[in-house]
């Protein structure tokens, strides 16, 4: 089956669906590819790679009325009246947020497949175009911001003096914030990071960015990988932070999305205002309503005070040969899900999670939305009004007894051991006593041991609760014989563990040694 | 009833008891650092030395000379069996030897609750009821502890299939097992007959049999602990039976610390310690079989040597499969030539990774690694990122991504080592088979990492081969300076 790959037309669109290196691998799936004449020039991959990867050049009809078609924008009307009977359309149709476009599709004797709808799960992560997506945008996020600024992002000692160096707040840390974290970071600057999640702080740190918690008795969790609204109490200590951020901070980029709403607002008026002359904000919700109050989608501006503010929202576009390469890759690897025969032949399986999700129509039959799957069904709708930023996806936790029940039952067996202990006969109170004080003492005692000590604990904690034996070795001394035949058992082993337990445990720790 | 003399040697055991108490908890508070451990092993015994030479005294005052000579025979044969054991026990059986001492725990409770009920003479009126009580709990609690070592045992040492067995309403079984109980001990306290205790000794025989053969092998680092818990539990409520504080002490210590222990377990697992009761872990776990997770990278015996010898740091992770392979020396030697060529070599160590709390730490103590280069997962999850090669040997669950960045897994939300932020990572893998868990591994599929086929001892052995015959410090391959 041919696959076409065509010309963008959409307005500023800089990237192409497949490069010389991915259409290497289509043909190797079996495909033979066709290019439309000039579709790598905006992403500077000449016609003359495309020929030498294995494609035929052809023009604008033959490319679109391939049996199977990769665009990176959403087709035109025109453009989808040259798709063939048949055909299969793949391209980033954003479903959920373009009844419209679907309509359309459904009316068509084709198949549509939105690769923007990808479930988020794990086997599904190399065909995440919204994930390619956002790591651009982050890591172009701080080459705009370094652009604008008009200073050094590391701190040098020079003979001319010493110079500080930039201080970068992230907000919000998805696959776009870890991407500009890791990109700020690594060009020197000192990067700081905020998120509701807080699970995210290891891997802001594990980048080199610290993690700043918003600390209200709050947890957020997320199930679908994505972030949630936020409450309240959280949103006012939030503001704080960010307002006592935007007065110490150099740049601040903000990747605040949250699916099918308006993005957050984050930086108030006021607090670019407090922002010192010659900062710089970049905001990559600015298509989404924006972070940042101020921000003009597509537009750089300057503020009164100084502040440049950034709210590009081709930020990908800006970087069309990755981009390019990352998308088409992503392409290869549904293409790789599809061809399960790697024979050239296009297998759509409505049964498979991900191809289901991704499936828009098919032959007149609308397939939108897809039924709700798994953890992930809401990303499927949701992601496409993501616009690249979302969160990485976060382990959903198991939630354990809530706080009000186990404050009832610890209150429940404190009473309980009241009750026991004022009701009980003579010995057993003390006993009791002992028995509690023991386990808190145990309790603390066990907390310090070292981890890797901990099978060495084992084995003593074997050896001394053959202590045990002494109840036997009091029984021993009475007369009967049936107790006493017992007792010698019980003596026996007892003594085994008391011995066994303390030999291979000082065996154990002579074995470790240090280095 | 007894002379004066002999309730001068009652107070003397009473007081010996308390300084034994105290000697056990310097014993379990020595185990904090290594370089205490080994003073803190010597308190415990003399401890436990105290303890018995006071117990002794009492005997030799009461009993008659062939309770003293049953009581040697006893200590001897028994204490010898103890010692032959410790010294020939290989230290990858381990969990099997642990769980075995378990069980003779268990079943010496429950001897001595038996006891305790056949001769009740002299207690009185007001304390018969709750005496019968701790008989009762005492043997349900020894019961269980006994047969569910048991099975521990058995399936640790693979003499019994490790998967877990599932019954119907397994969880209605324990549960029902537990109302019974609680309805027998009423019934036992308002008329103590023989037919009964024998009921709830068989009930509880029962219930720690099918509670253990629920539990599937790779939970049984939590199941080990939780039994070390239940002996503790056990020695204690003796210690109730038997009015002796001594072993309510060390019961409660020995209980808290296994229930301390099954925590950390359960929290490494990211499981609730009722799931991991309620048995049954890979059942619910939907194996996806034909996931397409991509193309899997195999890499040969020299390529690896050349990885290793041309890299700045090393992090090696090892799991219970190492243990199987008995890898540990080759593994060791490794490390000692990677170093001795001025290579960072670590060890990193997943909470449950082996068959028991700390085993990998004793396999490798074992092999003669410096503790000081073995690592807790929190240790060292933040320097994969700088790590130019990671060897992943015999662990699967326990460095799966999956746990970290799929939502939708069996294990998601599992704190595991984050083996695939390193620059390469080398997985030793006898085959393309998941895990305990059952869930397939995308860490296989990267594309930073390789498999190396194979048994692990033979690879890691010839690795070392190859290493050999490289010139020492790589001066084949280019120098790459001072970094």
């Amino acid at each position: 089956m041919p696959i076409g790959i065509i010309v963008e037309s959409a307005p500023g669109e800089t990237r192409v669906a497949a490069t010389p290196s991915t259409v290497a691998q289509l043909i190797q799936l079996g495909y033979e590819v066709v290019v439309e004449k000039g579709a790598g020039a905006g992403s500077s991959f000449p016609d003359a790679d495309y020929d030498a990867a294995g494609a035929r050049l052809v023009t604008k009809k033959a490319a679109w009325s391939s049996a199977i078609v990769l665009t990176v924008n959403a087709p035109t009307d025109a453009e989808l009246a040259m798709l063939s009977k048949g055909a299969v359309l793949i391209s980033w149709l954003s479903p959920g947020l373009n009844p419209k476009l679907v309509d359309k599709l459904v009316k068509l004797p084709i198949t549509a497949l939105a690769v923007d709808a990808v479930p988020r799960i794990s086997r599904a992560q190399s065909m995440d175009v919204l994930s390619s997506t956002a790591n651009i945008a982050g890591y172009r996020a701080v080459i705009e911001a370094a652009n604008a600024f008009g200073r050094f992002f590391t701190g040098q000692v020079t003979a001319a003096g010493k110079v500080p160096p930039a201080k970068v707040l992230v907000a919000g840390v998805g696959v776009a914030g870890l991407a500009a974290i890791g990109a700020a970071s690594s060009l020197g600057a000192i990067v700081r990071a905020t998120d509701p999640r807080p699970e995210v702080a290891e891997q802001v740190s594990s980048i080199g960015g610290s993690y700043l918690p918003v600390e209200v008795g709050e947890k957020m969790e997320s199930s679908d990988g994505y972030a949630k609204v936020t409450s309240e109490a959280y949103d006012k200590r939030a503001a704080e932070l960010y307002s006592e951020q935007a007065r110490d901070v150099d740049i601040i980029i903000t990747t605040a999305n949250i699916p099918g709403r308006a993005a957050p607002r984050l930086i108030t008026k006021a607090d670019v205002a407090s922002m010192r002359s010659g900062s710089v904000i970049v905001d990559l919700a600015a298509g989404n309503g924006g972070n940042v109050e101020g921000t003009v989608p597509g537009e750089k501006i300057v503020t009164r005070n100084g502040v440049t503010i950034i709210g590009y929202t081709d930020l990908a576009r800006r970087l069309p040969a990755q981009s390019s390469q990352l998308y088409g890759q992503n392409l290869v690897n549904l293409m790789k899900l599809l061809t399960p025969g790697k024979d050239g032949g296009l297998v759509l399986d409505l049964d498979d999670v991900v191809q289901r999700a991704i499936t828009v129509a098919r032959n007149g039959e609308k397939l939108w939305p897809p039924p709700p799957v798994q953890v992930s069904a809401a990303p499927a709708a949701a992601s496409a009004a993501a616009s690249g930023a979302g969160a990485a996806a976060a382990p959903a936790k198991r939630r354990g007894i809530p706080r009000a029940a186990r404050l009832a039952l610890t209150a429940v067996g404190i009473l309980a051991l009241f009750a026991l202990v004022a009701v009980a006969p003579a010995p057993l109170p003390q006993h009791i006593t002992v028995f509690v004080l023991a386990i808190v003492v145990g309790f603390y005692v066990i907390g310090k041991v070292n981890h890797a000590l901990h099978t060495p604990l084992m084995s003593v904690t074997n050896a001394i609760s053959g202590i045990v034996v002494i109840g036997a070795l009091v029984q021993i001394a009475a007369g009967d014989p049936l107790t006493r035949a017992i007792s010698v058992v019980a003596v026996l082993l007892t003594s085994i563990n008391i011995f066994g337990g303390f030999a291979v445990t000082r065996r154990m720790l002579r074995m470790f040694s240090k280095g | 009833m007894f002379d004066s003399l002999t309730t001068a040697t009652v107070a003397i055991a009473a007081a010996a008891y308390i300084v034994a108490a105290l000697l056990f908890i310097l014993s379990l508070g020595g185990l904090s650092k290594h370089e205490t451990a080994r003073t803190g092993i010597v308190y415990g015994i003399i401890g436990m030395a105290i303890a018995l030479i006071a117990t002794g005294v009492l005997v030799v005052r009461r009993s008659d000379w062939l309770g003293i000579v049953l009581l040697l025979v006893a200590v001897v044969i028994g204490g010898g069996i103890g010692l032959w054991r410790a010294a020939r026990v290989q230290m990858t059986g381990m969990p099997q030897f642990i769980a075995l001492l378990h069980s003779f725990v268990g079943l010496a409770a429950v001897l001595i609750g038996w006891n305790g009920y056949l001769q009740d003479g002299g207690i009185a009126a007001n304390l018969i009821g709750i005496h019968h009580a701790e008989v009762f709990i005492g043997v349900f609690i020894g019961a269980v502890t006994f047969t569910g070592s048991i099975i521990a045992f058995l399936k640790l040492s693979a003499r019994m299939p490790s998967a877990p067995l599932v019954l119907p309403g397994r969880n209605a079984l324990n549960l029902g097992a537990l109302v019974v109980f609680v309805g027998l001990t009423v019934w036992f306290v308002i008329t103590p007959v023989l037919w009964l205790l024998i009921a709830v000794t068989a009930l509880a025989l029962l219930l720690g049999l099918h509670l253990v053969a629920s539990i599937g092998g790779g939970d049984m680092p939590v199941v080990v602990s939780m039994l070390n818990s239940y002996s503790g539990w056990a020695a204690a409520a003796s210690g109730f039976l038997l009015d002796n504080d001594l072993l309510i002490v060390t019961g409660a210590l020995v209980g808290s610390s296994g229930a301390f222990l099954s925590y950390i377990m359960c929290q490494a697992m990211n499981r609730s310690f009722l799931s991991v009761i309620a048995g049954g872990f890979g059942i619910e776990a939907p194996t996806k079989g034909d996931e397409d997770l991509g193309e899997y990278h195999e890499i040969g015996v020299p390529e690896t040597a050349q990885l290793l010898a041309d890299a700045r740091s090393v992090i090696i992770t090892p799991g219970f499969g190492m243990a199987v392979a008995q890898a540990q020396y080759p593994v060791a030697e490794l490390a000692r030539i990677l170093r001795a060529r001025g290579i960072e070599v670590r060890f990193g160590i997943h909470p449950v990774a082996g068959r028991l709390p700390g085993h990998m730490n004793v396999l490798l103590a074992e092999a003669k690694v410096p503790y000081d280069i073995v690592l807790e997962m929190d240790e060292i999850n933040d320097d994969f990122p700088h790590t130019s090669v990671v060897l992943v040997i015999g662990a699967n669950d326990t460095v799966n991504p999956a746990a970290a960045e799929d939502p939708g897994s069996p294990i998601a939300g599992m704190p595991v080592l984050k083996v695939w932020e390193a620059d390469e990572v080398i997985v030793f893998k006898r085959s393309m088979a998941s895990g305990y868990a059952g869930v397939q591994n995308p860490l296989f599929y990267r594309d930073n990492t390789r498999m190396l086929f194979g048994d692990a001892k033979d690879r890691v052995e010839q690795i070392v081969h190859e290493l050999g015959r490289l010139s020492p410090a790589g001066a084949g391959s280019l120098s790459t300076g001072a970094a």
